[in-house]
């Protein structure tokens, strides 16, 4: 019924505008009046822009995602719609848990209740493209979101730009992403390459020494390429030498000709930028050759279950950023919060994919609120205005200039086994980083904001 | 330039993995080679070996049980694609076959991420594949090592049964005229199911031998699926001796190339390919003309 009736305000819609357009006809017939007329509809009300007012119509706001249910990164794709439903659930019901990080949202968004839509990106640009194309046009979506893999995450980002619809990215590490690429339209709200190399660097140069050797397994694409340069760039400063680097293409399964192109040098330290399912066999392989005796491993954007696909055993001593440990409940009750409610309703603790994914929703409904409208400018200049707001990771918000979350993360050790308090006890965090202290400085990663029309 | 003993070690590693494309691509020739199907569900029949053999490994805590387990999987698997829809197609073009096998590799692939999630997971190698074994200066896994063995001695076997016994001779009297075979009062049908079958429990088996060295993940097969085609291509459609070879210089090709810059090695594979089909389109070991 209600499909119904919010197709039939979709036309109703296009009836006006129909009527408007012969008007508009009218108007040329009519001679010189048109432009003066034109003038007053401009001031009066707002341009139809992307799937608004259409989307906004209805008793319902619709929220297409992206995300990657097949291809490597299903693992994040699927924990990422799990922190999208949550969120839907939470705002929908005005839950006190969401009010801690808004307090404008009571039930629904602006009143209108939330509907996800979903669909499988499976890793690939253009599948989520023609996905968020779908959304837009066909279910009027108000916003996209969700990402594991730059190259979607970029691809999204531009024809979401183009349609002047609001997109944020789950997972995207690229330096590119709020970098040379970014977009008007465009948020991410995770960590990134520079912040997470720039974070990680120090730390382990305290704890490994300054003498340190390491060799780098780079994944053949814009995330691996700019993470693998930030991270020479930033060990280098604290005297780490760069040995070699051994670019692998996506989705490689065996590394034995890279391990030994890497057990022939002298690094003593592994950087695995690879992520997901070709980080765990990367790991896996690196042991298995025997790597692991002589050197340290050092992830600098480390995927949601690596932990769980390699086991505590080859982790322990591996120093790692992440988005989020679900142990920051020890310190944050928002992120206690999020922990309870997601390991109720999903059953096994959160991961950075799910809580980033969480988060942007309830962000973008609370820029909504703020706006008091879902018309795509007013929604972004919102996001602009640097509202602080609390989350699972301490305060959040976005840099106007490139729409870069400025957002803490920790730096994680993994634990001993015998260390373990529970299955899910793999690392103690060493340090949660201040998101603002190593953002790049603006202009350095080539950002040129767009406009918003 | 690379070192001697570097060279020595990527030459040997090459050789390995070679062997091991070559096991993994069996499935594929012995289906392309005597059908003429080009079956799209090889990559899937092999993941689904591979998460067959880890199910019952965890159960049994046996890897010659899990390699049984994921092979005989495997075999029920392709027995059933042949007599419920390949058996329909045989006669069908060729686009015809590469649809109904993607699609069934499809179906398997997502079963496999329903019931196991899209978390990578860990095979450990059996007790006797655990450890090191030094080859001078290379430091080379136990269980790789064995492997090499492993894919030999099963090649051979396959080989002995397909082309040295008069299975063989019908499956390949049977390709070349099926009526008159009949006509002799041989039941060609079941012998058509039957070398599916082995096609496919031989994908399952390599699934299994394989999981030890790389993590599980539904999607996995695509990848062996295309190399196996590279594997093929090279060697020559439906020759086993070319499979081998094809899976050796393919593992040399990515092997060696990594050596000198890794960023190309999947390049360089597919030039080969590509080569390999400008001078000689039949394979290095096929035969011209074969349909």
């Amino acid at each position: 019924m209600k499909d119904k009736k919010t197709l039939g305000q979709a036309m109703q819609t296009q009836v006006k505008r129909r009527s408007v357009l012969k008007a508009g006809a009218a108007g040329v017939a009519g001679g010189m009046l048109l432009p003066g007329t034109a003038r007053v509809a401009l001031a009066d009300d707002k341009k139809p822009l992307g799937a608004w007012p259409a989307g906004a119509d209805g008793d319902s706001v619709f929220v297409g995602l992206t995300v990657d249910l097949t291809g490597p990164y299903s693992a994040q794709g699927a924990e990422q719609k799990n922190g999208y439903e949550l969120a839907a659930e939470q705002i929908n019901a005005g839950a006190p848990q969401v009010q801690k990080i808004s307090p404008l949202i009571k039930k629904g968004i602006l009143g209108k209740k939330l509907v996800l839509g979903s669909a499988d990106a499976e890793t690939k640009p253009n599948t989520g493209v023609q996905a968020a194309t779908r959304f837009i046009h066909d279910n009027k979506a108000m916003m996209i979101a969700g990402s594991t893999s730059s190259a979607v995450a970029i691809a999204l980002q531009k024809v979401c730009n183009r349609e002047h619809t609001p997109y944020f990215t789950a997972i995207s590490g690229s330096n590119e992403t709020t970098g040379v690429d970014c977009q008007r339209y465009g948020f991410r709200l995770c960590y990134f390459a520079y912040m997470a190399c720039k974070a990680i660097a120090p730390v382990v140069a305290k704890e490994l020494g300054k003498n340190r050797k390491a060799a780098y397994l780079t994944p053949d694409y814009t995330y691996g390429h700019t993470t693998t340069q930030s991270m020479k760039e930033f060990t280098e400063k604290e005297g780490w030498k760069t040995v070699t680097n051994q670019v692998h293409p996506l989705g490689a399964k065996d590394y034995s000709s890279y391990l030994i192109n890497i057990a022939n040098t002298d690094a003593d330290v592994l950087v695995v930028v690879a992520y997901g399912a070709d980080a765990a066999n990367a790991i896996k392989q690196a042991k298995q050759f025997g790597l692991l005796d002589k050197m340290k491993i050092v992830i600098p954007y480390m995927s949601a279950y690596l932990e769980k696909e390699v086991g505590a055993d080859v982790m322990q001593g591996v120093y790692a950023a992440q988005g989020f440990w679900w142990t920051m409940e020890d310190h944050n009750p928002v992120a206690k919060d999020f922990v309870e409610a997601y390991e109720k309703k999903f059953g096994g603790k959160p991961r950075d994919s799910a809580m980033y994914a969480y988060l942007a929703l309830v962000l973008w409904a609370d820029a909504v609120e703020r706006a008091k409208s879902f018309y795509p400018i007013d929604v972004v200049k919102a996001l602009e205005a640097g509202e602080l707001r609390d989350s699972p990771v301490g305060k959040v918000t976005f840099r106007a200039e490139d729409h870069q979350g400025i957002v803490d993360f920790p730096i994680l050790r993994g634990k001993k086994p015998a260390d373990m308090k529970n299955p899910e006890d793999f690392f103690e965090i060493v340090q949660v980083v201040s998101g603002k202290e190593v953002l790049p400085p603006l202009g350095l990663l080539g950002c040129k904001m767009g406009d918003y029309v | 330039m690379p070192s001697m003993s570097l060279f020595l070690s990527q030459l040997f590693n090459g050789l390995a993995t070679g062997l091991l494309l070559a096991l993994i691509s069996t499935g594929l020739t012995i289906i392309y080679g005597t059908l003429g199907v080009i079956n799209f569900a090889h990559g899937a029949l092999f993941v689904v070996g591979g998460y067959a053999g880890y199910t019952v490994y965890g159960l049994t805590d046996s890897f010659v049980l899990a390699v049984a387990g994921g092979s005989a999987v495997a075999l029920a698997c392709g027995l059933v694609m042949e007599r419920g829809l390949m058996r329909k197609y045989y006669s069908r073009p060729p686009e015809d076959q590469i649809l109904v096998t993607f699609g069934i590799s499809i179906i398997l692939v997502e079963i496999v991420r329903g019931l196991y999630g899209g978390v990578s997971l860990s095979v450990t190698p059996p007790e006797w594949g655990q450890g090191i074994a030094r080859l001078g200066t290379l430091i080379y896994p136990l269980y790789r090592l064995e492997t090499l063995g492993i894919a030999a001695a099963t090649l051979l076997l396959l080989y002995f049964v397909l082309y040295r016994t008069s299975l063989g001779l019908i499956v390949r009297a049977g390709i070349e005229d099926a009526q008159m075979v009949n006509a002799l009062g041989i039941n060609v049908k079941r012998t058509f199911l039957l070398v599916f079958g082995i096609g496919a429990m031989a994908a399952g088996f390599a699934g299994v031998i394989n999981s030890p060295i790389v993590a599980l993940t539904p999607d996995m097969g695509f990848r062996y699926l295309v190399e196996s085609f590279v594997v093929v291509v090279i060697g020559g459609v439906g020759s086993f001796p070319g499979a081998i070879i094809g899976g050796i210089i393919a593992g040399e090709i990515l092997s060696l190339t990594a050596m000198i810059n890794p960023q190309y090695s999947d390049v360089m594979l597919f030039i080969a390919m590509a080569l390999v089909l400008i001078f000689r389109p039949q394979g290095l070991m096929g035969q011209e003309g074969r349909e």
